[in-house]
């Protein structure tokens, strides 16, 4: 046998295993995909909200609405990333640590916020809590407005964000031994101290993913929103209503332009979490 | 850690909070629905308007499907198995739309192809329409969904490794062989995996498809569409029907893939089928 051939038995050459030409191809096919899909689209709203130059597009931003939208987006993402990072991970620790009865099904429920269309979600909320419903008359009696007012959008995106931290760190946390923590817990130490110094310096990461996507969600969402929010113009008005708005009425550039500072964010964050933060096998 | 006291009040606090906030509105939706009686909904279902939305639907879907399966397969073989420069931007490039909001992805599709867009003139010139009809819909929900099966393939492609193709190819198989024979088989549940999630993200897709639809109602109009149009018209019975529906069909996907899953995780290791 010659030098070359025991050579190829051990490890196939590049060129055998798909000729250059058919990986050139396929590189090609996948470039494609993802760049007309994804990057023209993201390029056209670049170039349209900047169209007018950059004092143009600043000044969309700032309009007093397109101001307070953004403002609204921005606060009730970032409560709802903080109350799922903490609910989140709860969630994820009970369902992994403890078995009880009915646990299959709460782990079903976490996941089906990935089924349920948003705006079934916007209408559920409706059916539950809205002014017709026994237990929306009820809230509104005593002077609770939840439908059409700005806990609508909290709750609404609390349940689209739901899965996302419960997922993240569920895996995580069945890697842990739950020796570890019962150690902990013979030495005398807090479930507080437990949390913080056996369970979150492995979990953080996690945490962190999922919040930040949690985050990122909730600044694009849309759907259940748009339905239960009431969007008043700077009162109930989320940023995705704003730019829904814009569109409608003709106003491509100022859309363009809020889209850019949602996109940029969410987009950022989402890129950061998934690949740095989580440890990929890529 | 463990007090009885003390794991009953957390796992008390995980159930309220995960059954008041995603069983108790799909309870509401139900009620709601049926609070006019079993044949009204299945009369709402059966309209003309409502079949034929669902019927649209589908069929977005079905190209989302498609497309997605087709090019996202050889996107995740080329970014799992292959190395070239700029494959990690393409890598993040990926997961973009989870990040974008539906609406701006309507808006960049208007933008691109509507009347005043990049394409606009050329593609009024050749006579064709794409945004205010479907073809705008069908590219919408195609991006929308686009990160399911690449995402889902990749895992797969990287914890089948390349052993067995290796081997295979050591053998004399073809490029084409190989894909076919190992390759396919070995990433065949992921790639389920993500048809179904692909498939249930098309279904419920509502804000990018109602930017670029332009509100043409009833020619070109999908389940979520029709509930959004119902509910304005206040005809409630066909629009909680048809978000029932809509619910129920991506509820099934979803348990479809749950018994994916679960096969997947039980089957043995499948490097043995080659050996024989």
């Amino acid at each position: 046998m010659t030098r070359s051939n025991a050579t190829a038995l051990v490890t196939p050459s590049r060129r055998r295993s798909l000729s250059s030409r058919g990986r050139i191809f396929l590189r090609v096919v996948t470039a494609g995909y993802l760049g007309v899909l994804i990057a023209l689209p993201l390029l056209a709203l670049l170039a349209t909200a900047f169209e007018k130059g950059v004092s143009g597009a600043i000044l969309a931003i700032v309009s007093p609405e397109a101001r307070a939208a953004l403002w609204l987006t921005l606060w009730t993402g970032g409560l709802v990333a903080i109350l799922s990072a903490i609910l989140g991970t709860l969630t994820a620790w009970v369902l992994v640590r403890y078995r009880f009865p009915g646990r299959a099904v709460i782990s079903a429920l976490v996941d089906l916020p990935l089924a349920v269309p948003t705006l079934v979600t916007g209408l559920m909320l409706i059916l539950l809590l809205g002014p017709t419903t026994p237990l929306g008359d009820w809230l509104n009696a005593h002077g609770l407005r939840i439908i059409f007012a700005k806990p609508a959008i909290i709750l609404a995106l609390l349940f689209v964000t739901l899965p996302l931290v419960v997922r993240t760190v569920e895996p995580v946390l069945r890697e842990i031994d739950p020796a570890e923590e019962e150690s902990a817990a013979t030495l005398g130490a807090s479930p507080l101290t437990i949390f913080r110094r056996v369970l979150f310096p492995a979990l953080w990461p996690a945490i962190a993913v999922g919040t930040l996507q949690t985050f990122a969600r909730a600044l694009g969402e849309f759907g259940s929103v748009v339905i239960i929010s009431g969007n008043l113009p700077r009162r109930t008005m989320t940023a995705p209503v704003h730019i829904f708005g814009a569109i409608e009425s003709g106003e491509p550039h100022a859309a363009a332009a809020v889209s850019v500072v949602l996109v940029a964010v969410s987009v950022a964050l989402f890129v950061f979490a998934e690949h740095r933060l989580r440890a990929r096998p890529t | 850690m463990t007090t009885p006291l003390r794991r009953r009040v957390l796992i008390g606090v995980v159930v309220v909070w995960v059954v008041f906030l995603v069983g108790a509105p799909i309870i509401a939706l139900t009620v709601g629905a049926f609070s006019s009686g079993f044949g009204a909904v299945l009369e709402a279902l059966s309209a003309t308007d409502s079949v034929s939305a669902l019927a649209f639907s589908l069929a977005l879907a079905t190209i989302a499907v498609a497309v997605n399966t087709v090019f996202g397969t050889i996107a995740a073989w080329v970014l799992t198995r292959d190395r070239f420069r700029g494959r990690t931007i393409l890598l993040a490039s990926v997961d973009i739309p989870f990040a974008i909001s539906p609406v701006v992805v309507g808006l960049c599709f208007i933008l691109l192809f509507g009347p005043h867009g990049w394409f606009g003139p050329w593609l009024k010139a050749a006579g064709i329409q794409i945004v205010f009809s479907w073809p705008a819909m069908a590219l919408a929900t195609v991006f929308v969904s686009l990160p399911f099966v690449v995402r889902e393939v990749s895992l797969a492609l990287v914890e089948a490794g390349t052993d067995e193709e290796d081997a295979a190819r050591t053998l004399g198989a073809s490029s084409l062989a190989v894909f076919w024979r190992i390759t396919l088989p070995n990433i065949r549940a992921g790639l389920l995996n993500g048809v179904l999630l692909t498939s249930a993200r098309a279904l419920g897709e509502f804000g990018a498809v109602l930017v670029v639809s332009g509100g043409i109602a009833e020619l070109a109009e999908t389940g979520t569409l029709f509930v959004f149009r119902a509910l304005d018209d206040r005809r409630d019975v066909a629009a909680y029907a048809m978000a029932l529906a809509l619910a129920a069909i991506t509820m099934a996907i979803l348990g479809a893939l749950f018994v994916v899953r679960r096969r997947a995780a039980h089957s043995p290791v499948r490097t043995r089928e080659v050996l024989r």
